[in-house]
């Protein structure tokens, strides 16, 4: 066990470079749907981080975190899909720099 | 027969009860019915004094104090001291109080029933008939000073109700009777106003109000003892008491023990009095509340206008009993008024002055019974001042005298005046000329009723001679006394109020004889001068035979207190057996001896005022007499004879110089001073104006311009600055995505820092 | 908490009744006045147990009942209510004087009648609680709630001019009561507690000392609170309004209860809590009320309307009142309790007499009546022996009061003997004005047609009528019962009161 350990750089490379890559998708694109699954993607960045921290400590309070993670992320989905289909249903398109209401 | 002692009471409950029927069934019981109520409650009540009588004889002439059964506590403070009970005190001067109070009163409820015939509130004058015998009975009964104040307003308000009994009367003459009965009232007050402040120096003096307490002698009887050398009753004070505030004494016998023990100071709170100062000041006050009640100068001026009440009411509350009250009163505290010769003097002086000032006005009034009404006062001088020169058994005596005689003349004049309202009747029946100026109580319309109504003429004869003081009649004996007396207070002891009250009295005496006779002549004698006196009638039995039981009376009644040394009539009825008796609760009476020559200068005298008045008012004076009195066309008496017409300008001066600034006063103080000033001014215009001016003030400058504009100006700064910020707000994802990283890794920098700084090496 | 005690009960019912008139649906207004009356008379049932329950030995509190209602840990605030000596007659007249003004409210009262009467018992309630509690603070409370139903009822039910005399009615008393309230607050903090009989213990031990200055202070933010609500001379300015513009029933309240909370204030908390000051301001407030038995005597001779009158006469009791207690004597505050029962019998009784009037005619103008006494014999009758209780015949209540007050300022240590002699001029000028009045209303020719038919009194003024009847002769002929009842209390209150006093001139 002790060979095939993987150390925890790793992890927290890997889960580095997936929220990079999360946050460069919300920044760059503009498919609503696109940075859409660029969220899940950090979010789930945030997830491996969490998961790999917890079994470095043998404390499941990360696992716990993680769980928390994916219900919201779920419900967010949830939501955010219903935001999405209407605003396509007004817009009836989903590129977000179409929409900006909120302009001072 | 000393449990009949225990009956005291009910001389105050039987009236009392009769009333409580007469006002709550009177409507049904019919004239009769109430009638016999009411002189039934009466007559008992005379029965009951009786047997008090009979009781005090039998028993030595003990004095006794009977607790009301039941209710007896009336003010108690234990705390303060303060005890008074409901208290009866039979003794032999309450006793004479009492028979004279309820025999008189029997007599004149007995005529009232006649002379109210008819009237529409028979039963309820018959309610106030009986309140008044009851209040009466609580005033001479009471064994202290409190209560015997409660009789004191209580006859009062019965004379109050009694005078504005026709208070309906219409035109105007309902209003006059009213304010009559008010100024009754109201002087009486001013009257009590003294009596109270009186009581309660009394009550601090003395730390009680009871005269005596149960189971004490006056001191009477030990002076008594001492002078007879013999022991006849032992007082059973404890002389060695100590002079403490709530001593075990009654008030006079503590009196008594702190005058002769001599140095006693009485202290009051704030200050303390010597004890001969405080008596002084105690009967001075008292004498303030006798003037009133006893219609004293100078409080007299509500008498003559209570004749507005019935005439049995003048007869038995204006004339025989309740002015007596004061008169009671000073002879109840004949100990202070013996210790205090300053209150004596004035009292002497008051009541001398007041006996000639109300003859002398008697003398120029028109009312028969405005006449008889200055005459009640000037008796009750006579008293008063008998009073004040020390001679409290004979002021006992004319009252008793007095009550008789006075009560005929009231109810003669009430049948006189029936008479003459039964002709008037009659006349105005006749198909006359309804004749609205006509007065049935104006002697000017009156004249030769001797005729008309001869039994009246005869009993009113009597009355006249009685009140003159002409031998052997009732008013003889007693006016005697008092002149002897008065002339004794000057020349034995030396005393000046002594002569003054002499000779204002023999001249009281002399004026008596004229303006009764005078009033003898207007009414009786000459001719009809008015076709109402042409067909006057005499009354009807029940109005006359009280005259004659008072007739009678009024002859003999003088013969319980005949002098010492008056030839025959003294072997048969006694020497001055009134005075002995008396002597057993009034401490200082003491009896006269005869003297012939004051006597017979007194009779003398009153039989030329007779003669004067005779003289003047001649058959051919009344025959001629017109609106004017033959003494107001005589140049000499002209003047003399207006200003007693004008009642001396006494009451106009009350009027002038009191009661219309007191009026003038009360609407200055209630219109302008509290209303106007005060309510209007001050809290309307004042308070509430300048209340709204600050209001204003507040609103418009300071809320609106200051506090409303400075924040009005912060919110168009915050506009202004929030222009130029929303130039931020593009409305674009992605510029608040960068916006929440950018924030992010400052965030973490700021963080950061120190470990950056670390490996930096900085 | 303790056993639930008799004064908790007496002085909860009317709360009682004023929630099953609030919660109870489909009233009828029949139903409304009955339940009123039967709840203001069984409080009288249970005061009158109060009486018979009630220790005249016991000096201190009796029936007391408590428990904490606020603990802040340094300060304690009680719901604390008892009854003694002082507050026991209080009780009792406003459980008496409220049935009155219950059942004279029954004909005239049409409009709004559950709230009228929801009021009419809240009233009763507050004024209860005024003189049961003894907690500063409880107590503060019930006096300010007193106004509230009292502001309505001369605001709706009153005559033309209600609103304004509401108003001044509402912020006059309020005026006073701020500064008291300062004072209670600072008593309270001072002596961590509002209850009054340990402060009053903390003071006599000298655990909690008053400087003589503070004393006097504090006496005078509580005593102007009192004197306005007495209201002595010359703050008396919205008593008239007050009085004329309420309806009979407030008139009778007000004369009744609300004045006596004013001298009771005085009693309660002035005297036993700043001995000294009260000393001190003894000839102070007796000159005022000497002024006030004369002037409110000689301004009610004044007056045109009746009413008027009868409102400007309670400045001369109140007066007599006032006088009694700062002689600080026995009898004085006897007489002077005493008396504030008088008042509240023939005042409210000459206010009952005068609302039956303006029932029948719509006028309270004297110069309107004259003679009423023929056509309305009952009526005048009764009135007559009310006019001449509040005028102080002997034998009726009146004179009882006053003479003892009287008496008291006689004997007083601290009053000298001209308070007395002027005082008792206002023997002659009650006269005055009050014959005045009955004169012009009752005597005389009855001249004018509307009067001539006029009815005669039904029964239920009948029976509004008869119990002030009762109490006048059995206040005025039996003294010796209500006086029992204060005797222990009073006494301890003064040895209190004179024993500071002589410490503090001993110092």
């Amino acid at each position: 066990m002790e060979a095939s350990e993987v150390s925890i750089e790793l992890y927290v490379l890997l889960s580095a470079i997936l929220f990079i890559m999360g946050t460069m998708g919300v920044l760059l694109r503009r498919n609503a749907i696109l940075i859409f699954m660029s969220v899940e993607l950090m979010l789930n960045a945030a997830n491996l981080a969490l998961a790999a921290f917890a079994r470095q400590w043998g404390n499941g309070d990360g696992h716990v975190m993680v769980f928390f993670v994916m219900t919201v992320a779920a419900a967010e989905v949830a939501v955010g899909l219903a935001l999405i289909v209407a605003i396509f249903r007004t817009k009836k398109s989903i590129d977000i720099d179409d929409l900006h209401l909120f302009r001072g | 027969m000393e449990n009949f002692f225990d009956l005291v009471p009910l001389v105050v409950f039987v009236p009392l009860v009769g009333l409580l029927i007469n006002l709550f069934t009177g409507k049904h019981l019919g004239e009769r019915g109430v009638g016999i109520v009411a002189v039934g409650a009466s007559g008992i009540a005379f029965l009951i004094s009786l047997l008090l009588w009979l009781a005090q004889v039998d028993t030595g002439y003990k004095p006794v104090v009977v607790d009301l059964p039941l209710f007896s506590d009336w003010i108690s403070i234990p705390a303060a001291g303060v005890e008074i009970p409901w208290q009866f005190r039979v003794d032999t001067l309450s006793v004479t109080m009492m028979m004279a109070v309820t025999f008189v009163g029997t007599v004149i409820h007995l005529y009232a029933v006649g002379y109210m015939h008819g009237d529409e509130r028979f039963p309820r004058f018959f309610v106030y008939m009986n309140l008044f015998l009851v209040f009466m009975l609580i005033l001479v009964t009471g064994n202290n000073f409190l209560m015997m104040f409660v009789g004191w307003e209580g006859v009062g308000l019965c004379s109050y109700l009694l005078i504005g009994f026709w208070f309906d009367k219409p035109g105007g003459v309902g209003w006059k009777n009213s304010d009559a009965a008010r100024k009754a009232f109201i002087v009486n007050r001013v009257g009590d106003f003294g009596l109270v402040l009186g009581v309660l120096i009394t009550f601090w003096t003395f730390g009680t109000l009871d005269f005596y307490k149960p189971d004490e002698l006056p001191m009477a009887a030990h002076h008594a003892a001492e002078a007879a050398e013999e022991p006849v009753f032992a007082p059973e004070i404890p002389h060695e008491a100590e002079p403490h505030i709530e001593g075990p004494m009654g008030v006079f016998n503590q009196a008594e023990v702190w005058l002769e023990e001599g140095g006693h100071d009485v202290n009051f709170g704030m200050f303390s009095l010597s004890f001969e100062s405080t008596i002084t000041v105690i009967t001075l006050l008292f004498l303030l509340g006798a003037t009133g009640k006893s219609a004293q100068i100078p409080l007299f001026v509500w008498l003559p206008d209570a004749m507005a009440g019935p005439t049995p009411v003048s007869a038995l509350i204006h004339a025989a009993t309740m002015v007596t009250a004061g008169v009671y009163m000073m002879v109840r505290s004949n100990v202070f008024y013996h210790a205090s010769d300053a209150a004596s003097f004035v009292v002497a002086l008051i009541g001398a002055t007041t006996a000639i000032v109300a003859g002398f006005i008697a003398v120029g009034q028109w009312d028969i019974k405005r006449v008889l009404a200055y005459s009640t006062i000037s008796q009750l001088g006579f008293m008063v001042a008998a009073v004040g020169v020390g001679a409290y058994a004979a002021a006992m005596f004319h009252l008793v005298t007095h009550a008789f005689f006075k009560a005929l003349l009231f109810l003669g004049s009430g049948s006189v005046i029936h008479g003459m309202e039964h002709g008037h009747h009659h006349v105005a029946h006749g198909g006359h000329d309804h004749d609205d100026e006509f007065d049935p109580q104006d002697m000017r319309y009156m004249g030769g009723l001797r005729h008309k109504m001869p039994r009246t003429y005869w009993t009113y004869l009597f009355g006249t001679l009685a009140l003159a003081g002409i031998i052997p009649f009732a008013g003889f004996w007693s006016k005697d006394e008092i002149l002897l007396d008065a002339l004794k207070a000057g020349v034995d002891d030396a005393r000046l109020e002594g002569y003054l009250a002499f000779v204002l009295l023999v001249m009281a005496a002399a004026f008596t004889a004229f303006y009764m006779w005078r009033q003898m002549a207007l009414v009786f004698y000459g001719k009809p001068r008015h076709a109402a006196a042409e067909h006057a009638e005499e009354s009807s039995n029940l109005m006359v035979y009280p005259l004659i039981v008072l007739a009678f009376f009024s002859l003999v009644i003088g013969v319980i207190n005949v002098p010492s040394g008056f030839p025959i009539l003294g072997a048969i009825f006694g020497e001055h057996e009134f005075t002995s008796w008396l002597e057993h609760a009034v401490t200082y009476a003491h009896a006269a001896s005869f003297n012939v020559l004051l006597a017979s200068f007194a009779v003398v005298l009153a039989l030329v005022a007779i003669y004067v008045a005779r003289a003047i008012y001649n058959d051919r004076a009344l025959e001629t007499l017109g609106q004017q009195d033959p003494l107001e066309l005589d140049e000499r008496t002209e003047g003399l004879f207006a200003v007693a017409k004008a009642k001396l300008y006494w009451d106009d001066a009350y009027f002038k110089y009191l009661i219309f600034p007191y009026r003038r006063a009360a609407y200055w103080l209630a219109e302008q001073l509290d209303w106007r000033f005060w309510h209007d001014y001050v809290h309307k215009t004042v308070i509430q104006k300048n209340f709204h001016i600050a209001t204003e003030f507040l609103t418009q400058p300071v809320d609106k311009g200051i506090i409303d504009r400075g924040f009005n100006s912060l919110g168009r700064l915050m506009q202004i600055i929030a222009q130029r910020i929303r130039v931020i707000q593009t409305g674009y994802v992605r510029t608040y995505a960068w916006t929440v990283l950018l924030g992010t890794l400052l965030v973490v920098f700021i963080i950061l820092f120190p470990v950056i700084r670390g490996m930096l090496g900085l | 908490m303790e056993d639930i005690s008799l004064v908790t009960v007496v002085f909860m019912l009317p709360l009682v009744g004023v929630f099953a008139l609030l919660f109870v649906r489909n009233l009828t207004d029949y139903t409304v006045r009955w339940l009123t009356l039967i709840v203001s008379l069984i409080t009288f049932g249970a005061s009158l147990l109060l009486l018979r329950n009630f220790d005249t030995s016991v000096a201190g509190l009796q029936m007391v009942h408590q428990w904490d209602w606020i603990d802040t840990g340094s300060v304690t605030i009680r719901y604390y209510v008892g009854v003694d000596g002082i507050s026991i007659w209080m009780v009792l007249l406003t459980t008496f004087i409220m049935p009155l003004a219950i059942l004279t409210s029954m004909k005239t009262i049409h409009e709004r009648t559950r709230l009228y009467y929801v009021l009419m018992l809240l009233m009763e309630w507050a004024m209860i609680g005024v003189f049961v509690a003894q907690d500063l603070f409880l107590f503060y409370v019930f006096w300010e709630v007193t106004l509230v139903p009292m502001y309505f009822l001369i605001g709706i039910w009153g005559a033309e001019e209600r609103i304004y005399a509401a108003i001044k009615f509402f912020l006059y008393t309020m005026a006073g009561s701020l500064l008291m309230l300062l004072a209670i607050l600072w008593l309270g903090n001072e002596a961590g507690t509002f209850t009054v009989p340990e402060i009053i213990e903390k003071l006599n031990s000298g655990e909690l000392s008053l400087s003589a200055s503070t004393g006097r202070w504090l006496f005078l933010a509580f005593g102007i609170a009192f004197a306005i609500k007495v209201p002595m001379w010359p703050l008396h300015s919205w008593l008239p309004d007050a009085h004329v513009q309420a309806p009979t029933a407030g008139s009778v309240i007000l004369a009744g209860v609300l004045l006596k909370m004013g001298t009771y204030g005085f009693v309660r908390f002035n005297l036993p809590m700043f001995p000294e000051a009260s000393e001190t301001f003894a000839p102070y407030i007796a000159v005022l009320a000497v002024i006030g038995i004369i002037y409110g005597a000689w301004v009610s001779y004044g007056q045109k309307d009746v009413k008027k009158l009868v409102a400007y006469s309670s400045i001369s009791h109140l007066g007599f009142v006032m006088l009694g207690i700062f002689a600080l004597n026995s009898a004085g505050i006897q007489g002077g309790i005493l008396q504030g029962v008088n008042h509240g019998i023939s005042t409210g009784g000459l206010f009952l007499m005068v609302g039956m009037l303006y029932e029948r005619r719509h006028t309270k103008l004297m110069s309107a009546f004259g003679g009423i006494w023929k056509a309305m014999p009952i009526y005048s009758g009764i009135s007559l022996v009310i006019v001449l209780s509040s005028m102080g015949l002997p034998g009726l209540n009146g004179f009882v009061g006053e003479f003892t007050i009287l008496l008291g300022s006689a004997g007083s240590d601290v009053l000298s003997w001209w308070f007395t002699a002027f005082a008792a001029l206002g023997i002659i000028l009650a006269a005055i004005y009050m014959l005045y009045m009955f004169n012009t209303v009752f005597m005389g020719a009855l001249d004018k047609d509307e009067n001539k038919n006029l009815p005669d009194l039904n029964r239920y003024e009948l029976w509004t009528l008869i119990p002030i009847l009762v109490m006048v002769f059995a206040i005025g002929l039996q003294a010796s019962f209500f006086f029992n009842f204060m005797d222990s209390s009073v006494k301890e209150l003064v040895d209190q009161v004179s024993a500071s006093a002589m410490a503090a001139a001993g110092r």
